[in-house]
């Protein structure tokens, strides 16, 4: 996984809440056995109206999405992380987002950056008057900024300690677990023999 | 202080701690299917890892599945792709394969506890959200995203921030006529689709002790549907009862050892909460869902609601943003809403129990005209035993279709879809946009709201019949 230290990038408004893992990528775009190739199913029952924030130019290359309330709520696909991430996002931004969802992020290098609900009201507000304006993570400092003088939001964001520090370190999860094995193998050495097993 | 259930579990469970880091925990059980673990297989394929514990792991079929023309290739040359690969990947790893065909094949989450491998005390992890379904047998079961599933099969654990417990007391009795569905229908309705959130949930009080463990696996399937991370249910003699002489159960001194076991597993009487809630089960009456989310639920008996009656200016555009999807007006009552499509099964009302309630309440009655019922068993064990039963014969009368085992219209991944604009009742749980086919329409219902609902072609109860 690459290190991710801060971003800037163009911002997309996303006015809604309860965004679910089946409006970020529905089902049937799911049947891909790779990591790649899921951009073409992001959004997908909205990209048809040209009105939907993607389809507008100006926010066409965005990379970072600020959305309502409640974000990848549902069902466990990381399929909707990666479909984002090669869509191009490398940030999203919310006052809540759905449990697997922020996990999947974590463990994928998307970065789910929590605001207060106050943020992300600003932050609509200020891309819809400055479509296409960036907005800037610091994962270092957890805090995202965007706009200038008057017009300047600056506030702090909330994500777990652990998950910062592999982000920050690029770090692959599944290695520092293997850095455990032997306390792995002493748990199982302990295990009681009721517990059942598939073969 | 004591401690709750769920903490119990964990505790019994963490390989290492260390401050500021979240627990390593071990995983008695690992489910997989075809959607969420290709990736993770060619994960270990690329880092040259192996499958820890192919002991502990066990892959079914389920999301692609056809549930007609079962003995021909599946049609869909990407579905077949993936099922393909799955089997591939088994083969390759070693891990137990239930394919098509096969008799233990079906949902992940029936196929588990039909086994008798979902037990007491576990850990269970599946990179499928509705693994919380397992917690009604008293186990921290949860949905894992495919790089956690990569993590579990090379590891057998999963580091994980302990969260939160809350209580539901779900005080007084089911009323007849209500079922498991509509107290969970209800409980989310009230608590809204974000109220669990960061929470494992401990559901307990008499109408959850009086449930069967078919009715509790309806309630804890929907934990995730509230944003639970699990959702769990103390064991007792129901749970020992439905476990005993399945073929993973343990026998002779071992089931002994591991009844003695599960019997601690309740919360201590001192143990502390973050959080209760509580729900009067004697107000609980049929329940359906009018929105896009499980949240927006109303009893069937009232009335589509008007968007400004919502406070919470999200919810108030939510809401309005539902009733134009779903064609509502506000103020409708929702026994007038008119349905093209009836869908009994999934893992949340596949089971066996659930088709012989359906089964029963349908019986020399007819599916009306415009209506199509199409009621999928949750595994090929359960399609057999219901044909034993001669339900399907029941269900083949009254007009409705019977098919093969599968998650099939819970999510439209096979070719069992809504069309646009089309209207489903439907005993799954979920009822977000386009869920079961792009642009189509779902009601969330109990098992016998959908019989009702296909005997009169519009939501119905019942009572009604
Ligand atoms: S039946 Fe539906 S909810 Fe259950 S595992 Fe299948 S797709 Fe998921």
């Amino acid at each position: 996984m690459d290190k991710f230290t801060s971003h800037t990038g163009v911002g997309a408004p996303l006015r809604r809440s309860n965004v679910d893992t089946d409006q970020i990528i529905p089902a049937v775009y799911l049947k891909r056995v790779t990591r790649t190739g899921f951009e073409d199913g992001l959004f997908a029952a909205w990209r048809n109206d040209p009105e939907f924030v993607l389809n507008q130019p100006a926010y066409e290359h965005a990379t970072v999405l600020v959305a309502g309330p409640d974000f990848g709520t549902g069902s466990s696909r990381e399929h909707a992380v990666w479909a984002l991430q090669n869509y191009g996002f490398k940030v999203i931004i919310s006052p809540r987002f759905g449990d697997i969802f922020r996990g999947n992020s974590g463990k994928a290098g998307l970065l789910a950056a929590q605001v207060d609900e106050k943020v992300v009201a600003a932050l609509w507000a200020y891309l819809e008057a400055n479509p296409g304006a960036q907005i800037s993570v610091d994962l270092e400092s957890r805090t995202v900024s965007a706009g200038e003088g008057v017009d300047r939001i600056e506030d702090s964001f909330t994500i777990d300690d652990y998950t910062r520090w592999r982000l920050l370190e690029g770090l692959d999860d599944i290695g520092i677990t293997l850095g455990h094995a032997d306390d792995i193998a002493a748990y199982e050495a302990k295990r009681p023999s009721f517990k059942p097993a598939t073969l | 202080m004591g401690k709750t259930l769920a903490e119990k579990i964990w505790d019994d469970h963490v390989v290492r701690s260390a401050p500021g880091e979240p627990d390593l925990l071990f995983i008695d059980l690992h489910l997989l299917h075809e959607v969420t673990s290709p990736q993770a297989f060619d994960g270990l394929r690329l880092s040259g890892r192996t499958v820890r514990r192919p002991d502990l792991t066990l892959a079914t079929e389920d999301h692609n599945i056809p549930t007609t023309d079962l003995d021909k290739p599946i049609a869909d040359p990407v579905s077949r792709l993936q099922v393909e690969t799955l089997r591939g990947n088994c083969a390759e790893f070693g891990v137990r394969l239930h394919p098509m065909g096969d008799i233990e094949q079906g949902i992940v989450h029936v196929v588990g506890p039909q086994l008798g491998l979902t037990q007491p005390g576990m850990t269970i992890v599946c990179g499928d959200s509705h693994t919380s379904t397992h917690g009604a047998f008293g186990s921290i079961a949860f949905g894992i995203g495919t790089s956690e599933v990569e993590h579990v099969l090379a590891t057998q654990s999963l580091s994980q921030a302990k969260p939160k417990m809350m209580a539901v007391d779900v005080v007084g009795e089911l009323p007849p006529g209500s079922t498991a569905k509509d107290l969970i229908l209800a409980l989310i309705t009230q608590e809204t689709t974000g109220g669990g959130q960061g929470y494992i949930v401990e559901y307990r009080g008499e109408a959850i002790r009086a449930l069967t463990m078919e009715e509790r696996m309806t309630i804890c399937n929907m934990s995730i549907e509230w944003g639970a991370k699990a959702g769990l249910i103390a064991p007792d003699q129901t749970t020992f009862d439905y476990l005993e002489g399945r073929p993973h159960a343990p026998q002779g001194a071992e089931w002994d050892a591991a009844v003695a076991y599960w019997k601690g597993l309740v919360t201590d009487e001192d143990a502390h909460f973050d959080k209760v809630v509580t729900i009067d089960a004697s107000q609980v009456t049929p329940w359906v869902t009018w929105g896009t989310n499980p949240g927006q639920g109303v009893a069937l008996s009232g009335l589509v609601p008007n968007p400004d009656d919502f406070d919470d200016a999200d919810e108030r555009e939510a809401a309005a943003n539902a009733l134009r999807y779903m064609g509502l007006e506000a103020g409708t009552p929702m026994r007038d809403i008119t349905v093209d499509t009836v869908f009994v099964g999934s893992c949340t009302n596949g089971r066996i129990s659930d088709l012989r309630r359906a089964a029963d309440l349908i019986k020399g009655k007819k599916v009306a005209d415009g209506t199509r019922m199409l009621v999928v068993p949750g595994s090929v064990r359960v399609r057999l035993q219901a044909e034993e039963e001669g339900l399907d014969v029941v269900f083949k009368e009254a007009g409705a279709e019977w098919r093969g085992a599968g998650c099939s219209m819970c999510l439209g991944m096979n070719p069992d879809q809504l069309t646009p604009g089309e209207r489903s009742a439907s005993t799954s749980n979920r009822n977000f946009e386009g869920r079961q086919g792009k642009g189509g329409r779902t009601h969330l219902v109990s098992p016998d709201v959908a019989v009702a609902t296909a005997v009169t072609g519009h939501l119905a109860s019942p009572a009604e019949l």
